[in-house]
């Protein structure tokens, strides 16, 4: 995988454990939860790779790993050729400049008492973009413009915009720092059906005109496919399939995917009348936890012997890209 | 057909600080026994608000309902006393809500939950609701029902307190299920799960089920009739396969263009309704969507549409007409 022209970021044997303690002043160390447990991917410059998955599976602190926010158990992440793991301090944030997050909860990520103004030009002034106050807020009267915001809204407050709206600042703040790469939280999920083709639609020409590279984290697979031109897909912390969008929607390999697309209703009854529907049976096992062998063994229609023993190896099994983790395809 | 519930021009408001939210604004539609009716909207449109009415669940103050009919098996739920009411809840009329988490009480096991409205409306005794409980459990697919019977809902998975919801909403042998959001806070392969599983009740069991949604592709698969909403009104109704196959108002026109779809060719764009839901206090009095429209004329700032007929059991509240059809 490595090597490959066009790599902006590589994950190598991402892991992800969170440790669980018993006891009040003594604490010992009893489990891990492993959130995310061995991820290989990359992602080319100016693509998009779409990271779906249900609740719990990982994609969310794929997301916060990369960045850097949490500090990865194991793995390289490998951002235009330096490891983020192993940098710290200074030479860290300045290399976060070029890494950004955009959050799900429009409500949640922008705090309530500071103004419009101040949360865009926070970070052009950590990292000492603008030369004056002037500069400054001329900076994020540009971006709001960017974003499809009036310019003159910088000295408001969150609480008097609009879930979109919010969700479009959360954005021109990502922006503020003119970064390369982003991390697109379900970004999204809490907005209403009409709002959300906006915000899909204001990502997608942001990416044309600044060159971004965004990594989309989603649990929709209609969206996904909509604005990826990879996907992966995540289960219980591990990546069981990675294709292009079409061979992923079209041909996919793993059981999991097959059924989780069959899964997702369809807007038209005549379609849904003929679907035939893959009903996974029983839940998400706990990643405290995972099964034995292939992680999906438990609710798999076809797994055999050999996929409660051994955990399949993540190859590509077309020889063009096509990756899956499964011991029957 | 014999029309199960009724619902004719309800009005339910909110009197707050601010001023009079018209969450509903004259709903009026009908239920066969056995029928299942989606109702779909954004957030804040007013589905919630109507099935609550319907259950006179409002909390008052700051609503209230300040007009209207709930006819339901012939009686005026609005009219009857509180103890009458209480009898009809859980009862007749069973309601299955959004959040799992926060609809079960967590500090009594699943049994005790289940087992109190078994007591409460059919007289039985603790031994025969606990027998029963366990019954429902397994018609739900709860695996070993007769252990997990006895655990507290952090116990359970969200698909299977959802699963206990359903149970709890089955246990007196409702006519009427209502699910406000059922499968919104749960994954798409437990989604599918439970639509399954409420589809096979419904056949096994005859009653008539409203599912309200935000998302139209639930409903493509589950409802033999439609009510689109916005901003407290009805906006659209009709069969399922009339309403996807020649959606009519610009509403629903532009909810179907700006999602993507799974099955079909990747647009290289999508369409997003411009502009954001209205205000219910002091809406102007011309059609609610207008700010949002492609085709306003001039009555439709002037008047508000009522609701007219476009196509047999297909009704629209617009003054134009646009040709709507697949793609």
């Amino acid at each position: 995988m490595a090597g490959q022209n066009g790599v902006l970021l590589e994950v190598k044997n991402l892991k992800m454990y969170f440790p669980i303690t018993q006891g009040i002043i003594i604490q010992r160390h009893v489990a891990d939860v492993k959130a995310v447990d061995g991820l290989d991917f990359f992602v080319r410059k100016g693509e998009t790779l779409g990271l779906v998955g249900e609740s719990g599976c990982g994609k969310s602190t794929t997301g916060r790993a990369i960045l850097q926010l949490y500090r990865p158990t194991a793995g390289q992440v490998l951002f235009d050729g330096v490891d983020l793991c192993k940098i710290g301090g200074e030479q860290l944030r300045r290399t976060r400049r070029r890494l950004q997050m955009i959050f799900q909860d429009p409500y949640a990520s922008l705090n309530p008492r500071m103004t419009v103004g101040d949360i865009i030009g926070e970070p052009i002034e950590i990292h000492g973009l603008a030369k004056s106050r002037k500069e400054r807020l001329e900076r994020v009267q540009e971006l709001l413009r960017v974003v499809g915001l009036n310019p003159y809204f910088s000295n408001r407050y969150p609480h008097e915009f609009s879930g979109g709206q919010r969700q479009r600042i959360g954005v021109a703040r990502a922006l503020a720092v003119q970064p390369e790469f982003i991390v697109c939280d379900e970004p999204i999920s809490a907005l209403d059906v009409s709002i959300q083709a906006q915000i899909i639609n204001l990502l997608e020409e942001l990416q044309s005109d600044f060159g971004l590279t965004y990594l989309f984290i989603a649990h929709d697979l209609s969206v996904v496919r909509h604005i990826s031109d990879r996907v992966a897909v995540m289960y219980l912390g591990k990546i069981v399939e990675i294709a292009t969008r079409d061979k992923l929607y079209y041909d996919p390999l793993h059981p999991y995917t097959k059924a989780l697309l069959s899964a997702v209703p369809i807007p038209d009854p005549t379609v849904e009348e003929k679907r035939e529907r893959i009903i996974l049976v029983g839940d998400v096992p706990s990643p405290v936890n995972p099964p034995k062998g292939c992680h999906f063994h438990t609710r798999c229609p076809i797994a055999i012997d050999i996929c409660k023993e051994a955990d399949p190896e993540f190859v590509d099994k077309t020889g063009d890209g096509h990756w899956a983790a499964c011991h029957r395809v | 057909m014999a029309a199960l519930l009724q619902v004719k021009n309800l009005k339910t408001q909110f009197f707050t600080q601010d001023g009079v939210v018209k969450a509903v604004d004259g709903v009026s539609f009908d239920l066969g026994e056995g029928d299942t009716l989606g109702i779909v909207g954004e957030s804040g449109c007013g589905k919630s608000v109507t099935v609550l009415s319907v259950m006179r669940l409002i909390p008052q103050p700051p609503g209230k309902i300040v007009d209207g009919e709930v006819l339901f098996d012939g009686e005026d739920l609005l009219k009857v006393s509180d103890e009458q009411i209480r009898r009809v809840r859980g009862n007749k009329i069973a309601m299955v809500f959004q959040d799992p988490m926060t609809s079960l009480n967590p500090v009594l096991t699943i049994n005790q939950q289940i087992s109190e409205a078994l007591e409460l409306h059919l007289g039985m005794n603790k031994e025969a609701a606990r027998k029963r409980t366990i019954e429902l459990l397994e018609t739900v697919g709860i695996p070993e029902a007769a252990k997990r019977v006895d655990d507290y809902p952090h116990q359970f998975s969200g698909g299977m307190r959802q699963r206990a919801m359903i149970a709890m909403a089955l246990s007196c042998n409702p006519q009427l299920l209502i699910a406000d959001e059922p499968t919104t806070a749960l994954d798409v392969t437990i989604q599918a799960q439970i639509i399954e599983l409420v589809k096979r009740l419904q056949k096994e069991l005859g009653m008539a089920v409203i599912w309200i949604t935000h998302d139209l592709g639930v409903v493509a698969g589950l409802c033999q009739r439609v009510i689109v909403m916005y901003a407290g009104h009805i906006i659209e109704q009709a069969k399922i396969k009339e309403l996807y196959g020649h959606p009519s108002h610009p509403y629903t026109l532009g909810l179907l263009g700006s999602i993507p779809r799974l099955d079909a060719a990747r647009k290289s764009k999508l369409t997003p309704i411009e502009g954001l839901p209205p205000d219910l206090i002091d809406a102007p009095p011309g059609c609610p969507f207008v700010p949002r429209c492609a085709y306003t004329q001039d009555i439709c700032v002037q008047e508000r549409p009522e609701l007219r007929t476009v196509a047999p059991e297909h009704q629209i509240a617009c003054w134009v007409d646009v040709k709507g059809g697949k793609g």
